[in-house]
């Protein structure tokens, strides 16, 4: 082949424009997202679903072509049910990944422990589990249910149907104590009343005193806000004492864990429970949005949680925002956030709320039945009216704290 | 009044189950004073060996009562014969070994079994009295209690094998030089230990579920129990688990479960002061 000064330039400026191409396509890392759970230890029951509804929607986000043209790296931190850890991984995440968002946490406690380093390191956080309500901070985005959503519906519903009197266990740390305020609030607004409420460490194994006190105490109904694997022993010892059939109970934390697969029928048939999302909802979004997780995980995977959807409603309304803001900064994203971002999700509409960053979405009641979830009430949109009483970060967008209820 | 009979049987309920979770740990602390700290793990191989045989169809009274204290009787001379022997009369050594093998057992369960809380439901159903009702199964726990207290005292006091392990417990030189293998009688000691801890977390299964780390709740009552009981291995557990069983179980009722921890925990910090060397070191002295 003859070579002339014409072929020559052409062919060494095809190479340079693919140099060229290719290094461009060397600078576009990947844009680093962190979940912070807890896959092992006493809290994995809810760690572990959550980080598989995460997998899946970055798997589902990359197969459409990453965020921005850039693919979407999950980066794993496990920390193993210990408040230490997840001190640890946050600043891990903030400073050394240097990730454009954090999801993760799942007690309250954990919250609080990670919400000041990310607030601190100016890292985006997304917290995606139901809880009792009331925080107030720019930094961060809550997608879960809170009590003015769920609580607020369950207590009439389940004092219509059995009576006014109740007994409420709760898990003694913030979440069970400030939840159990609210079950307070809203059985008085009802004209009921609270005949105790009763706190346990989350390593308690022994009820035979409390349930003797119930007893004496008589109430319609108990109302359960205990959390994790220790206490499952409560619903064991009820059952065992012949309890559920004579007084029924609700729950704002059972069937989280899939309590109600881990249980026999028998001893927890009935139970009344209100969240965002049921496996068995009945809509085109989520029929796929199940298939494609069963797909992924498994036919045989037990059910797909409450935290694990407010996980993966999490990562889609981030999604969504870095789409809109045109970049994964964090104030961009941040105000994209705050214009009311919207998705069409496996549980309904899910709207940001821009004054609390919390969500406005549906809400169901179900009654557990022989380990599936029956839906007997649905609530539309509901607002997080709660936090909406005590926080607008339009107005105040420096307010960083947690509101808790008085009565 | 049905009230009053219905704390009675909690209170009861309280000092039969700490009595048989310290039990295990009370014959090979008092007898052999080995510190052993995978005693809480013991307990959950034991609340493990129950769950799996009654999954494959094997009766649960058996699964409870039989299975278990052997699959953890084996396991406690396993570990005699591959640890404890070479670390008798070392005593902090004995409680690095028996730690590390707690982390191992509870890291080994956890990969077999994950960490999810499995359970059985509590066979017996309930009963009624008065106004209230009250699962039958904590008068089983109770009787099993009774019993397993009543054997050991019967087999310590009156038989052939427990003169030999009293008397190699205190002169083992004497023992030996009368004929006894002492390190057989540890090895057959640690078992028996072993296999009533295996026999504790069985039982207890049905009420508390099991999960790998369920230990860490067990080990710090028993031994609590065991060194407020103090020398004597019978007397001391039954009246350890006495005072601390009742109180526990009395504040928990009138207050709340995290005061009832409290009070116990304070009792036990009261009788140290008081009684160094536990409630047998000034009562019920000549007692087994």
């Amino acid at each position: 082949m003859r070579v002339n000064r014409r072929t020559f330039l052409q062919s060494t400026a095809a190479i340079a424009a693919a140099g060229m191409f290719s290094s461009s396509a060397w600078a576009e890392d990947p844009i680093n997202v962190a979940s912070i759970h807890d896959l092992s230890g006493g809290l994995d029951i809810y760690g572990k679903p959550m980080v598989d509804a995460l997998t899946l929607a970055i798997e589902e986000a990359n197969a459409a072509g990453g965020l921005l043209g850039r693919q979407v790296k999950l980066i794993n931190y496990d920390t193993q049910s210990n408040m230490q850890l997840y001190t640890q991984f946050a600043q891990q995440a903030a400073l050394k990944d240097k990730v454009a968002v954090v999801h993760g946490g799942i007690t309250s406690a954990s919250r609080e422990v990670i919400r000041p380093v990310l607030d601190k390191f100016k890292t985006l956080y997304f917290y995606n589990t139901q809880y009792e309500g009331g925080v107030c901070d720019r930094n961060q985005f809550d997608t879960g249910v809170t009590p003015a959503q769920t609580v607020e519906k369950l207590v009439p519903h389940a004092m219509k149907k059995w009576g006014k009197k109740v007994y409420v266990v709760a898990a003694d740390y913030n979440y069970g104590q400030i939840t159990s305020q609210w079950v307070k609030k809203y059985v008085t607004e009802n004209g009921g009343e609270v005949s105790s409420i009763d706190f346990f460490p989350l390593d308690v194994t022994n009820f035979g005193p409390t349930i003797s006190k119930i007893q004496a105490a008589k109430p319609d109904f108990v109302w359960s806000a205990l959390v994790g694997g220790a206490h499952i022993s409560f619903y064991r010892q009820w059952a065992a004492a012949g309890m559920r059939k004579s007084i029924p109970m609700a729950s704002t934390t059972f069937a989280v864990g899939n309590e109600h697969i881990v249980l026999s029928p028998d001893e927890c048939n009935g139970m009344l429970i209100c969240y965002n999302y049921f496996q068995d909802l009945k809509n085109p979004v989520n029929e796929s949005f199940v298939a494609s997780f069963h797909k992924r995980f498994g036919t045989d995977y037990p059910n797909i949680t409450e935290l694990a959807m407010g996980t993966y409603q999490g990562f889609r309304l981030w999604a969504e925002a870095v789409k809109k803001a045109g970049s994964v900064d964090r104030m961009k994203v941040i105000e994209a956030l705050e214009t009311g971002i919207s998705i069409d999700a496996p549980s309904g509409k899910v709207t940001i709320d821009p004054p609390t960053h919390h969500c406005v979405l549906d809400v169901h009641i179900a009654e557990v039945a022989d380990k599936k979830l029956k839906v007997l009430e649905d609530f539309a949109q509901q607002k997080p009216a709660d936090t909406a009483a005590v926080c607008d970060l339009i107005k105040n967008p420096t307010d960083n704290q947690q509101y808790v209820i008085k009565i | 009044m049905d009230l009053a009979v219905l704390l009675a049987i909690q209170v009861l309920y309280a000092i039969a189950s700490l009595a048989l979770i310290s039990v295990g740990l009370a014959i090979i602390f008092g007898m052999m004073r080995v510190i052993n700290l995978a005693h809480g793990e013991f307990l959950m191989l034991g609340g493990y060996a129950a769950i799996v045989a009654t999954s494959h169809g094997i009766s649960i009274w058996i699964a409870m009562l039989v299975v278990a204290p052997i699959v953890v009787g084996l396991i406690g001379v396993v570990v005699e014969r591959t640890i404890i022997r070479f670390l008798y009369g070392r005593m902090i050594d004995t409680m690095l070994a028996t730690w590390g093998l707690s982390l191992f057992l509870v890291g080994l369960t956890t990969a077999i079994f994950g960490n999810t809380t499995v359970g059985i439901s509590a066979p017996l159903g309930s009963f009624q009295i008065g106004a209230y009702r009250t699962s039958a199964y904590t008068l089983f726990v109770i009787t099993v209690a009774a019993v397993v207290l009543a054997v050991i005292f019967v087999v310590m006091r009156w038989t052939r094998l427990g003169l030999i392990a009293r008397g190699t417990m205190q002169n083992a030189n004497m023992a030996s030089a009368l004929g006894v293998n002492p390190p057989r009688v540890y090895a057959i000691t640690f078992g028996l230990g072993a296999a009533l801890s295996g026999l504790a977390g069985a039982v207890l299964a049905p009420v508390s579920g099991v999960f790998p780390t369920i230990g860490v709740a067990y080990v710090a009552k028993s031994f609590i129990t065991v060194i407020g009981g103090g020398a004597a291995i019978l007397s001391g557990t039954v009246s350890a688990s006495a005072l601390f069983g009742s109180i526990n179980q009395i504040a928990t009722f009138v207050t709340t479960p995290v005061f009832g921890e409290v009070a116990l925990l304070a009792a036990a910090i009261i009788l140290i002061r008081l009684l160094p060397q536990g409630i047998t070191g000034r009562f019920f002295r000549r007692g087994l």
